[in-house]
């Protein structure tokens, strides 16, 4: 499938959504907090946009987003409630589909599982211009199956040696086993202009030397933003509130919104 | 029960619960037969009786999967790593067919000292079949679960275990660990299954092996991440040019 996307185009084309996949080898770095700013930034340029809390196992997009929802991804599995009514309106101009909990029976990749993921995917992405897919962190096989079902891949990271190593990880193997040639990298609480593009650099020096020839031979690891530690955010994360929403001026925002634009080309 | 129907003590049928206890070599409570606190005894030593294996002493399995299901709880409020070991002694069929069943006792229960031995004191042992094992082991580090699974599977092949006169018997154990997931709402059920196929994992790569869920970290080896963080200085805060 195509991964180019017409920003000009003002309703998906045929082929549907932009499915993008928002991951971290490790937890607590940001990701939740990067796919909802990314989601809001994306609407504020005019895109339909759906996040999809593919974190099975531990969903807290609701928390991040301060939403008690009603009906979830569960529900609709179940067949309790209908797609349409489980896509509920986020605060920031964008569509959210929670995993809500009662998803432990989802941490197992089962055929089950793969068959509902891949239905879901299928029935939401005509209908949207991108497809956000929060997935879990670590490299469990149902996050790397979320993952597989995106046609581009974020990893989040903070400059911290654990989390670093861990996206690490998540890139070789995504490198490796599901054969990307592409991978984007979103360094998130930043301590210094630059910091991102020398993390970059070094993951991607380091990466070229393990993943094997075949793999190296096409594989770019991509700096699409650096988020530099910002109060906003702390304030934001606490308040739970929409950081672009609430603090629409500050650094880690301008940050976001470039993200963007570079996601839009 | 509603409080105007008091026990009548003198009417409980108690002669097998007493039986089962003294069989079991538990002393009998010291307590004023049938008043409150000696009913109380009884019923404590019946529930300890009912937690443990009959052969070996060590949690049995209906206590094992209480402790679990305790222990997936704890781990997701408290963010500690905690490993479950899954252990089985290896041609365990061979020994009984060859010695006889006395000798497969004998067997058994020595490596359950050894396994008690070789974890710390807050790790909880069972046997949760025929010659099978398991281990909670809580707040435990990933370098310290392969250390300590190691350290069972060494002490075990060092045994020798006296199953006659001048009749002494080595075997082996195979093990396989799985981490209690940390960032996913997890069940019992589920921990024992992955614990269970590092397990197999151990047996089919030929037997007296610990085997471990490989981790995120694992991925990595010592010179990837050396080359990682060679040139990274992360700890200042000066920008780049």
């Amino acid at each position: 499938m195509s991964t180019t996307h017409d920003p000009a185009a003002p309703r998906p084309t045929r082929s549907g959504a932009r499915t993008l996949a928002v991951t971290s080898g490790k937890g607590g770095v940001g990701k939740t907090f990067v796919t909802a700013n990314l989601a809001a930034a994306l609407a504020a340029r005019g895109q339909k946009v759906l996040v999809l809390d593919a974190d099975l196992g531990l969903a807290n997009l609701d928390v991040v987003l301060n939403l008690h929802p009603k009906l979830t991804l569960h529900d609709v599995f179940t067949e309790k409630a209908t797609l349409e009514q489980a896509i509920l309106p986020a605060p920031g101009g964008f569509s959210v589909l929670l995993a809500g909990s009662g998803m432990v029976e989802y941490s197992r990749l089962t055929p089950d599982v793969r068959d509902k993921l891949l239905h879901i995917i299928d029935l939401v992405k005509p209908r949207f211009d991108w497809v956000l897919l929060d997935t879990g962190a670590g490299i469990s096989d149902v996050v790397l199956f979320a993952i597989s079902l995106a046609q581009d891949v974020l990893v989040v990271a903070t400059p911290e040696p654990t989390s670093l190593t861990d996206a690490y990880a998540t890139i070789k193997v995504l490198a490796m086993q599901q054969e990307r040639r592409h991978v984007g990298l979103v360094v998130n609480q930043a301590n210094r202009v630059g910091e991102g593009r020398l993390i970059c650099g070094q993951l991607q020096q380091v990466l070229q030397r393990f993943i094997g020839p075949a793999s190296a031979q096409h594989f770019r690891l991509e700096l699409l933003g650096e988020i530099k530690a910002d109060q906003a955010v702390r304030q934001a994360v606490l308040k739970r509130q929409l950081m672009l929403e609430h603090y629409p001026g500050c650094d880690a925002a301008q940050a976001i919104k470039a993200l963007a634009s570079k996601l839009l080309g | 029960m509603p409080a105007s129907h008091p026990i009548d003590a003198q009417g409980l049928a108690l002669d097998q619960a007493l039986q089962l206890l003294q069989q079991a070599g538990a002393s009998l409570p010291d307590e004023a037969p049938l008043s409150a606190a000696w009913l109380q005894a009884v019923l404590d030593a019946l529930c300890d009786l009912s937690s443990r294996d009959a052969l070996t002493g060590l949690a049995n399995r209906r206590s094992f999967e209480m402790a679990l299901a305790r222990e997936v709880d704890r781990v997701a409020r408290s963010d500690e790593a905690a490993l479950l070991l899954v252990l089985d002694i290896d041609h365990f069929k061979a020994v009984n067919d060859t010695h006889g069943h006395g000798a497969g006792d004998r067997v058994i229960c020595a490596v359950a000292r050894v396994i008690e031995q070789a974890v710390r004191p807050m790790d909880l042992v069972a046997r949760v079949g025929g010659e099978e094992f398991a281990i909670i082991l809580p707040n435990c580090a990933p370098t310290v679960g392969l250390a300590i699974a190691e350290r069972v599977r060494e002490r075990v092949s060092q045994l020798g275990i006296e199953i006659g006169p001048g009749r002494v018997l080595g075997v082996t154990v195979s093990l396989g660990g799985a981490f209690a997931p940390q960032w996913v709402r997890s069940s019992p059920l589920l921990w024992m299954e992955r614990a269970d196929r590092q397990l197999y994992r151990a047996k089919a790569e030929g037997r007296n092996r610990a085997c471990l869920e490989p981790q995120v970290d694992s991925l990595v080896s010592a010179e990837e991440r050396g080359l990682l963080f060679a040139s990274l200085n992360l700890d200042t805060q000066q920008d780049l040019p």
